[in-house]
């Protein structure tokens, strides 16, 4: 009863907060066209069909309706930073570039407008301290704990103990690609594996030099960080050397059946990362069909649902939209402005009750965020390729990140930015 | 027994040479427009995209526009339910592709006779994000898989037969030989079609002096077209070949920077010179690899193959095989 007079009460003071109610503003930089274009749409189609699904359903978040502004990046940071210049002044409330160059951009910027950004499993790593980067979160989990996460997985596959082993890392001679090799450094020296780097340049669309180390160098493991036609190509060119695909390990993204689909039955058996489980076993997908796809409001083509992208995206406007609500919660009014949403953010707490209640029971992460957390909990699994199903297939339970070792390097990391732009650290 | 390090270097080698022909077939199709008519077509990666996004697509019974349709009607059609063979659907490719170079020719090229060669690189450029979205609306921009039965992977004999003689077994994708095969056709045919038959006489009279083939009645309208639509064929191979490592999707246009140093260093307007040029800078690049990437930290092989055709270019500005130009005044 009092929780039913506190909800009454809530939504009265929304209700007389704001008299003549616009919408909540949520932008989408996608991209559609351009070399990541597969990539990029299911990813965006995910997050549009929340936001539509909210709309329909409850009438948007607190009783005002979503308007979610696509704008087209061609995952190219130029036009990243156009769009968000174009889209900020709408009354955003939060960005989700979906590209590391982008974030990377948008750091200083939406920091000196006041704007959220979420950089959900990319950007920069130690973004995850928040007393330096007050207006940027990367929760559930960055590619430092992707790195560890990965090194776990191998130390559980060779009983605690990989001393001596050969470890590679393929990786995007990009910002993005370069993100775990530090972690990747740091944990071989704790665990003594032996490390060996190996770039691609972007496309990625010939790498024969790089598998021909391999096939030489024989490591008991790759890892690979990459993203786009480098996926296809890398996963392509280990089924022709025949390594075997079980010890052939991508981060998050570098597991989507884009990536493997191209290969056929040379990609079974290869591992990814994931932030959330895949498929379309969850209640919510029974919401979606009624509320957005047989109504004809799929976005795209409509094709996307279920797949990991799709899924992902589909996550990332769960999380928005969670931490808009807690932003009406805290602040007190429906209508709520980006730095609302940022204090929203700051106080999200994700439960395996509170999933449940949205229609993904067993999907994601518990994880709470703090000012100086903004990288919630590090979680990861792993899923692994089965090419006779078409299907990827979790094959083990949540999976914690070393903190003892990446926790000294996101504060090191973020001091030195802090110095760098005469930030002083702290939470309000 | 050879020391490991040169078995290595004789294995990568051996795989510069073929990605050197992947290279070639690329440079190729500029080659031919550039020969025929001085254009140098920035639009031919993407031909090559457009190409085999079209074979899937026709492979796969995909209804052409489907996602535009869709949306404009509402209807859910995506595909006819029927599989076209592989050689079946590259004729029909072929067949879309003369039609495109048809169109080229009657809506962009014909407008633009008598232009200064700058003129006419900007509307391939134009030609070239043309086309770009075209293919997404007309295919998609999901990635495909394109399996035409061409073989791919470790070719076992050469593997089996190399540890024989050297305890170290060489690697080389059987889509590598396959290709260097058909590369080999493709420029014996090119070379018999320019030698022996009048329309490839009459190319090569353009090639020469465009007002002297206008003068004895060759159609440069014809030559134009019959040029494209070589191209285009040149772009569905090599379609084909890089399709099939790594699926049909947009990056496939960007191949077009693998044959930009084959040309520097071959010459715009040899065919030899593109073939030769690609197995340099195939060789070149991986060799270089191999032996300075790990004290450079590796992936030298995007800069190195231009800095390669840079260094030739300082001896012969005009290419290998390049016509050199002389101008009297």
């Amino acid at each position: 009863m009092k929780l039913k007079l506190a909800t009454l009460a809530l939504a009265g003071a929304m209700t007389a907060a704001v008299p003549a109610m616009a919408d909540l503003v949520f932008p989408s930089l996608s991209y559609r066209t351009g070399p990541y274009a597969a990539n990029g749409i299911p990813f965006a189609d995910g997050y549009a069909d929340y936001l539509t699904l909210l709309n329909e359903r409850d009438g948007g978040i607190g009783g005002v309706p979503i308007k979610m502004l696509e704008c087209e990046t061609g995952y190219n940071t130029e036009k990243g930073v156009e769009c968000y210049e174009s889209t900020k002044g709408e009354g955003a409330l939060v960005y989700q570039p979906l590209s590391t160059g982008i974030t990377y951009q948008l750091i200083p910027k939406a920091t000196a407008d006041g704007i959220p950004v979420h950089s959900m499993g990319y950007g920069r790593t130690s973004a995850k301290n928040g007393k330096v980067f007050p207006f940027i979160f990367n929760y559930p989990a960055n590619y430092w704990d992707g790195a560890s996460i990965a090194v776990k997985h191998l130390l559980d596959l060779n009983g605690g103990d990989i001393a001596g082993k050969k470890v590679a890392l393929v990786y995007h001679n990009s910002a993005y690609g370069k993100e775990p090799i530090r972690t990747l450094e740091e944990l071989a020296k704790k665990h003594g594996y032996e490390l060996s780097l190996l770039p691609v340049d972007h496309p990625g669309q010939e790498q024969k030099s790089q598998w021909l180390q391999i096939r030489r160098e024989k490591p008991d493991y790759v890892l690979m960080w990459g993203w786009g036609v480098m996926n296809q190509v890398a996963i392509q060119e280990a089924a022709n050397i025949r390594f075997p695909m079980e010890n052939f390990i991508g981060i998050w993204w570098s597991g989507s059946e884009n990536d493997v689909l191209p290969v056929g039955d040379g990609a079974n058996g290869y591992k990814a990362l994931t932030l959330a489980n895949p498929g379309m076993d969850y209640p919510i997908y029974d919401a979606l069909k009624t509320y957005v796809y047989d109504k004809g409001m799929a976005a795209g083509a409509g094709d996307q649902a279920g797949t990991v992208l799709y899924n992902r995206g589909m996550y990332a406007a769960m999380l928005a939209a969670e931490a808009a609500r807690k932003a009406q919660e805290l602040s007190g009014v429906a209508q709520i402005d980006a730095g609302m949403m940022r204090d929203g953010m700051e106080a999200l707490a994700i439960t395996e009750a509170r999933m449940t209640e949205l229609g993904l029971p067993n999907f994601g992460p518990e994880f709470a965020v703090t000012c100086e957390n903004h990288g919630g909990s590090g979680l990861g699994k792993v899923q692994q390729w089965d090419a006779a199903t078409g299907k990827w297939n979790v094959i083990t339970d949540w999976i914690e990140s070393d903190k003892s070792i990446i926790d000294p390097l996101v504060l090191e990391d973020s001091a030195a930015y802090a110095a760098e732009n005469g930030i002083t650290e702290g939470c309000n | 027994m050879m020391p490991d390090q040169l078995l290595f270097a004789m294995e990568v080698t051996l795989n510069g040479l073929m990605a050197g022909v992947l290279y070639a077939l690329v440079a190729l199709g500029f080659v031919l427009i550039f020969k025929a008519s001085g254009i140098f077509n920035y639009a031919q990666g993407v031909m090559a995209l457009f190409a085999a996004l079209t074979l899937v697509g026709i492979m796969d019974g995909q209804v052409p526009f489907s996602h535009l349709i869709n949306a404009m009607f509402g209807t859910d059609i995506h595909d006819f339910g029927w599989h076209v063979p592989a050689v079946l659907a590259i004729a029909l490719t072929m067949v879309l592709m003369v039609g495109f170079a048809w169109l080229v020719n009657r809506l962009v090229l014909r407008h633009l006779v008598n232009q200064e060669p700058i003129i006419l690189f900007m509307a391939t450029i134009g030609l070239a994000y043309f086309l770009e979205g075209f293919g997404d609306i007309m295919w998609g921009s999901d990635i495909k898989k394109l399996d035409v039965g061409l073989p791919q992977g470790l070719n076992a004999f050469i593997d089996d037969t190399t540890y024989g003689w050297f305890g170290y077994g060489f690697f080389i994708d059987n889509l590598d030989i396959v290709a260097t095969v058909i590369a080999a056709l493709l420029v014996t045919g090119l070379v018999l079609f320019s030698q022996y038959t009048k329309q490839g006489r009459a190319l090569r009279a353009v090639a020469d002096d465009h007002q002297a083939a206008l003068s004895v009645g060759i159609s440069l309208n014809f030559i134009w077209v019959l040029v494209w639509s070589v191209a285009g064929f040149v772009a569905l191979v090599a379609g084909i070949m890089w399709g099939a490592k790594s699926g049909v999707q947009f990056s496939l246009s960007l191949i077009a920077l693998k044959a930009l140093p084959v040309l520097m260093l071959g010459g715009f307007t040899s065919i030899p010179g593109a073939i030769v040029g690609g197995l340099i800078i195939g060789v070149g690049e991986k060799l270089f690899e191999f032996i300075a990437g790990p004290a450079l930290g590796g992936a030298t092989e995007n800069w190195f193959a231009y800095v390669l055709a840079l260094l030739f270019l300082v001896f012969r500005p005009q290419g290998l095989f390049g016509e050199k130009i002389i101008e009297r005044v």
